[in-house]
């Protein structure tokens, strides 16, 4: 008797579990739809990133190089460090590139701890890291776009405008010349690389009135796409079809115009080492001269960014 | 003689291996129960020390009761005082919502539901239990946002002063936590209410009591202690969760009101880690601290309460 109820218990339960297999099936279709939708513009240099590798066998009798080189930092230069370790470690067969991406800060800080050989920062190194002895080796130039949703109809905004909205000033689209709908102001979390970038060419620093102080470029993309009146910034690159990037002073956020120096929203990229690169290992001075070759050049605009001569 | 030794390898073979045995089984239990003990010491210990330092250099007072949280300013202000608001009105909040519901589930359960239907609702509550929270946070953020920013552009139409946040809140982040901690308290109350002695119950009923009296008169008090036991866990629960809450909350600091996008001690750790450097990563550690010390008390009054409960079994 007590068997049958317990194996009765077993097959509802079982059943139960399967349906909530199903029901969770469900759930995280909708997170691979959202991933999708970031995945796409990650998704979409790699053309250009395949032809850098087709290149690099040619060339891979000078590669006679051995060694490792291991990188930590910015989550915002997640997409160069691995194109540029996959490229890289095709190229010279004997060096192993690892990366890790766990905040500009923690990068630098790993550098100066000696657990790394190259700190990766998406903002300008502070006085306080260049002290411990990290020098500033700027690899590439990033733009900052600031994206609205879909349905917005304000296609352009003044730099002063921009700082009312943040500052908290400016609440309404209607004042911009929009609809009349409340702005919902989206922001990265204090320490962040584009927060910091972003305050700082605005000359707003610590004057911003957040609504939404996110922790990822996907979720103010996400939070942005899906909530009508949201404002919100993030690196030119990862922008797509879900959001609309405004354009700034009447210039649009386009790479010609970051490189001419008009739009104004825009930072560098920094991988830096503990003393000059003329000091490193030979893998990571070759890394520096690879960065700074046409193929390198070429591996820096595939990923959506922009070269600094 | 020459038997045993052959024999060695049987722990009944000689009394030299059977003492080796007992003496090694004993190192090994020992060095587990040591590595238990090893674990919260080094902990707590990493904690304080890691904890401290901010709290001699901004002071015990700037963190604890300012108001400010601008950790990266040229004049940085480490004021914590609405992170911890949010996380006791958050969490007290979502405990009225969420105990309510759960306790009366485990009534459901326990005492009035058809045993088949029991059956059916039971692995449903544990299935509650299994879903990963960022799943909860993610459905929160897709189904509850939208909705609560609905409500937000009716409430405050005409007010100009309030600052829309897209109905990242406080009200959905107290939702999905009260959601959260169901299968706690479920569970637990459902457990207590059955371990109440049966003849408490026939009595009540011999005396012309109705089967809701029963329930409300009888059971609930005198499955007292372990319903308590129940909300403590899930004051735990609610206070310790961050992912879920960190996709619906809108992590802005501000003060713990319904509309207003906050910012609690778990998610102010969890999205400023990455990022932080110097003196800022030192209050993060504090703001895991002043977590820990919550989550130490609420231990605290955990365990009292399951003593008194024992002894009130005693009787």
């Amino acid at each position: 008797m007590k068997n049958r109820m317990s194996k009765l218990v077993a097959v509802i339960a079982m059943s139960a579990m399967v349906m909530g297999t199903l029901a969770g099936c469900g759930s995280t279709e909708e997170v691979t739809e959202t991933a999708v939708e970031q995945e796409t513009t990650e998704a979409a240099p790699t053309p250009a990133e395949e032809a850098v590798v087709e290149e690099a066998p040619a060339e891979e009798a000078v590669a006679d190089l051995s060694g490792s080189i291991s990188m930590a930092g910015s989550t915002s230069m997640e997409k160069l460090a691995t194109a540029l370790s996959e490229v890289f470690m095709a190229k010279y067969p004997g060096i192993t590139v690892t990366a890790e991406f766990t905040g500009s800060s923690a990068g630098i800080e790993s550098l100066a701890a000696g657990s790394v050989d190259i700190g990766n920062s998406s903002r300008s190194l502070k006085d306080s890291e260049k002290e411990a002895g990290a020098v500033e080796n700027i690899v590439a130039i990033d733009g900052i776009a600031v994206v609205v949703d879909p349905e917005n109809t304000v296609a352009g905004l003044s730099k002063d405008q921009l700082v009312g909205i943040y500052k908290g000033e400016i609440k309404n689209w209607s004042e911009v010349g929009g609809t009349d709908a409340p702005i919902v102001v989206v922001g990265r979390e204090a320490g962040s690389g584009t927060r910091g970038a972003f305050e700082e060419l605005l000359e707003v620093e610590d004057l911003c009135v957040y609504a939404n102080e996110l922790d990822s470029t996907g979720a103010v993309m996400a939070k942005v796409a899906s909530t009508p009146g949201a404002i919100g910034y993030v690196s030119l690159d990862v922008v797509d079809e879900t959001v609309v990037a405004v354009a700034l002073d009447e210039v649009a956020p386009t790479e010609e115009n970051i490189k001419a120096g008009s739009y104004f929203l825009s930072r560098p990229f920094v991988m830096a080492t503990q003393g000059e690169v003329s000091a490193q290992s030979e893998a990571v001075q070759e890394l520096f001269n690879f960065l700074a070759s046409e193929e390198g050049k070429e591996l820096i605009k595939s990923v959506g960014l922009i070269t600094v001569d | 003689m020459t038997n045993t030794k052959e024999k060695s390898f049987s722990i009944i073979g000689s009394l030299k291996t059977k003492s080796t045995v007992e003496k090694s089984a004993q190192v090994v239990f020992t060095t587990c129960a040591f590595f238990a003990v090893l674990a919260v010491l080094s902990i707590t210990l990493y904690m304080v020390i890691n904890g401290t330092p901010a709290l001699t250099k901004v002071g015990i007072r700037e963190i604890l009761f300012g108001t400010v949280w601008k950790p990266t300013a040229a004049e940085p202000s480490y004021g914590i005082l609405y992170v911890i608001l949010t996380s006791i009105v958050g969490t007290f909040l979502s405990i009225l919502v969420g105990v309510p519901i759960g306790l009366f589930t485990a009534i459901f359960l326990a005492e009035v539901a058809p045993r088949k239907l029991a059956k059916l609702v039971k692995p449903a509550v544990e299935l509650l239990a299994g879903i990963p929270s960022v799943i909860y946070g993610l459905l929160g953020l897709l189904l509850l946002n939208p909705i609560m920013y609905k409500w937000e552009l009716i409430i405050f139409k005409d007010d100009p002063n309030h600052q829309f946040t897209g109905g990242a809140n406080l009200i959905s982040a107290v939702i999905v936590l009260a959601i959260m901690i169901l299968p706690t308290v479920i569970n637990i109350s459902e457990a207590a209410l059955k371990a109440v002695p049966r003849h408490l119950k026939e009595a009540s009923l011999a005396l012309g009591g109705s089967h809701i009296q029963t329930i409300f008169k009888v059971m609930i008090p005198a499955a007292k202690s372990g319903i308590v036991t129940a909300i403590v866990l899930g004051v735990g629960r609610a206070i310790g969760e961050a992912m879920a809450i960190s996709l619906v909350s809108g992590s802005s600091v501000n003060m713990p009101l319904p509309f207003n996008s906050v910012r609690f001690l778990t998610t102010a750790i969890v999205s400023e880690m990455g990022y932080a450097s110097d003196l800022h990563r030192q209050v993060l550690f504090t703001i895991g601290l002043v977590l820990f010390l919550f989550i130490m008390l609420i231990n605290f009054l955990l365990t009292k309460g399951l003593k008194k409960g024992e002894k009130e079994n005693d009787k």
